[in-house]
């Protein structure tokens, strides 16, 4: 048992505290994201969860030039993103996705210039890979308190939505009759994913972010239709490949000598090959098929 | 500005307006905002993996570009279609973090891979973005009448015999094939800013589909032109000005279009009594 654990866990992996700072961060976006992505997913909001999590990347590049937390300016960023994608206010389905794909457009641009102005003025070159594509291991400690709070204020107001949201999503003309404010419940949703993918693009990257958010989701509503428990099957489905993610890319610090694979690219296959089982299992759609 | 080594430039970014904005007449028309923005992402990460292997860039984009479209289509069968696009583009992007960690010494490649290195055009470039422009533009006008029925009315041209699903895959195939050529010169984010941008400004002005796609080829053409202007002057990324103009553009197209206000083409063929089938 000793040698099969010391198999999987390769030397240090406990006593190193970057390891712990990913653990505690990435463990506290999967959780987010898995609650968040199910009725994103439900939503058929994608691609808005894409979109914010791209558009965060230009907050995550200003925050290096400005020399605040990188969590606050993912997060800045997002919710400015969300409330346009509100204020534009598309009622078509149609529309919607247009206005998307502009903000996501004019984000992404000013993400470049941010970029570019890292670049130029303080020299810092990695600071695109970083942004759109995460370096878990470089997280520092000082962040996880207000990680943990951003993740706990997006849960509680995930708490309280439960019941009018999963109404809203799954019969908007239900939920008007009973008396819920449809167009609040949306951007109250919108919001709290704003601050899931902030979190989630602290670890993988902004343009990776959706991957927690969408993967978990989509494995967990092959496997159920009831809502609870798609909810808490697509936490640990992003648990799962999260942990399992840090885990295998820090053991290949010791398959491949002095450079170890990138997290975001274990958690992302660790996804892929939960959703090809989950498929496996059951084939046909759930939820959506309750929809 | 327009000294001899800019030339080239001018030539691919005015080509890559004249396809970015035919196409994404399509892609503002049949609302693909999603995979528009997907395929260019997905065939990202094959630069990366021809770096690696030593092979030619170009089939690493072909290759991928095909894994996106293969992707989109295969999960389309179980899942929405908008979470199919999402898990291809994900999956596809974390191959890309293992390919660009493995290839750090590129770092400024994949940056320009990203955001576009418009500056310093070699005319092998040129010669490979003119000859997909050239097959991307037939292709359009090839299946231009039965692409714009299964946009407008999937279920009309479902009657006429023309099958969506085959037409939303070959529209894919034409997407990837737009966006993939341009990715090495104008970048992958700034491909899709472009063909959302200008097109949806067009959508907004006019009513009439021929009119609204040479209005979004013009409005596209502009964009790419100042943008080149600003940033050879400024010294900014394109990819921040045609994000720019392009969302501005559509926000001046919504309120000239929210001034006289009628229903769209589309609207006005639903109303006729055919159901959008979407």
């Amino acid at each position: 048992m000793r040698s099969l654990l010391s198999l999987i866990f390769e030397p240090g992996f406990f006593t190193s505290a970057p390891v712990h700072t990913a653990m505690i961060v990435g463990g506290g976006a999967a959780v987010v994201s898995g609650v968040v992505g199910v009725f994103t997913v439900i939503r058929g909001q994608s691609f808005a969860g894409h979109a914010l999590a791209d558009v965060s990347s230009a907050g995550g590049s200003a925050s290096f030039l400005l020399g605040i937390n990188p969590l606050l300016g993912f997060l800045g960023m997002a919710v400015i993103a969300a409330g346009g994608m509100e204020l534009a206010g598309a009622r078509l389905a149609r529309e919607r996705d247009l206005v998307t794909g502009i903000m996501l457009g004019a984000g992404l641009g000013l993400a470049a210039l941010f970029l570019y102005f890292d670049v130029t003025t303080s020299s810092t070159t990695g600071a695109a890979i970083t942004v759109m594509f995460g370096s878990m291991f470089s997280i520092p400690a000082s962040i996880i308190p207000l990680a943990l709070a951003v993740g706990v204020a997006a849960l509680a107001v995930s708490g309280l939505l439960y019941r009018p949201l999963l109404l809203a999503s799954l019969s908007p003309e239900l939920a008007a009759v009973q008396g819920i404010h449809v167009r609040m419940i949306g951007l109250l949703h919108l919001l709290v994913l704003a601050f899931a993918v902030a979190l989630a693009a602290m670890t993988v990257g902004a343009i990776l972010s959706s991957a927690l958010l969408i993967g978990p989701a989509a494995i967990a509503i092959r496997l159920t239709k009831r809502p609870g428990l798609a909810i808490a099957a697509s936490v640990l489905a992003g648990l799962v490949a999260t942990w399992g993610g840090i885990i295998l890319a820090y053991d290949s610090f010791y398959w491949t000598p002095g450079h170890g694979w990138p997290v975001s690219f274990f958690i992302v296959s660790l996804i892929f090959v939960l959703y090809l089982a989950a498929t496996a299992v059951r084939g046909h759609a759930g939820t959506e098929a309750a929809v | 500005m327009f000294s001899d080594f800019m030339v080239n430039t001018w030539v691919v970014a005015t080509l890559v307006a004249l396809v970015a904005g035919i196409v994404g007449f399509f892609v503002v028309l049949r609302g693909s905002s999603f995979a528009a923005h997907a395929l260019p992402l997905c065939s990202f990460p094959g630069a990366a993996a021809a770096t690696l292997l030593g092979v030619n860039e170009f089939f690493g984009l072909v290759v991928f570009a095909a894994l996106g479209v293969l992707g989109i289509s295969q999960f389309s069968r179980r899942e929405r279609h908008d979470v199919a696009t999402a898990l291809s583009l994900l999956t596809l992007l974390g191959l890309g973090d293992l390919f660009l960690s493995m290839t750090q010494e590129y770092v400024q490649n994949n940056y320009a891979m990203l955001f576009g290195q418009v500056l310093g055009v070699s005319d092998d470039q040129v010669m490979v973005v003119a000859a997909t422009s050239l097959v991307t533009v037939a292709a359009v006008i090839v299946m231009f009448r039965p692409l714009l029925l299964s946009s407008v009315s999937p279920a009309l041209a479902e009657a006429r015999g023309i099958s969506s699903g085959r037409m939303e895959l070959w529209f894919l195939v034409v997407l990837a094939f737009a966006t993939s050529m341009a990715l090495p010169v104008v970048g992958a984010l700034l491909v899709f800013s472009l063909m959302v941008g200008p097109a949806a400004a067009a959508r907004a002005l006019t009513n009439r589909p021929v009119v609204a796609l040479l209005l979004s080829v013009g409005i596209s053409l502009l964009t790419v032109w100042a943008s080149i202007a600003l940033s050879y002057t400024t010294n900014w990324p394109v990819g921040f000005f045609v994000g720019s103009i392009g969302a501005l553009s559509y926000g001046l197209g919504r309120v000239w279009g929210g001034l006289s206000w009628r229903p769209g083409w589309g609207q006005r063929l639903a109303d006729a009594g055919m159901s959008q089938g979407m």
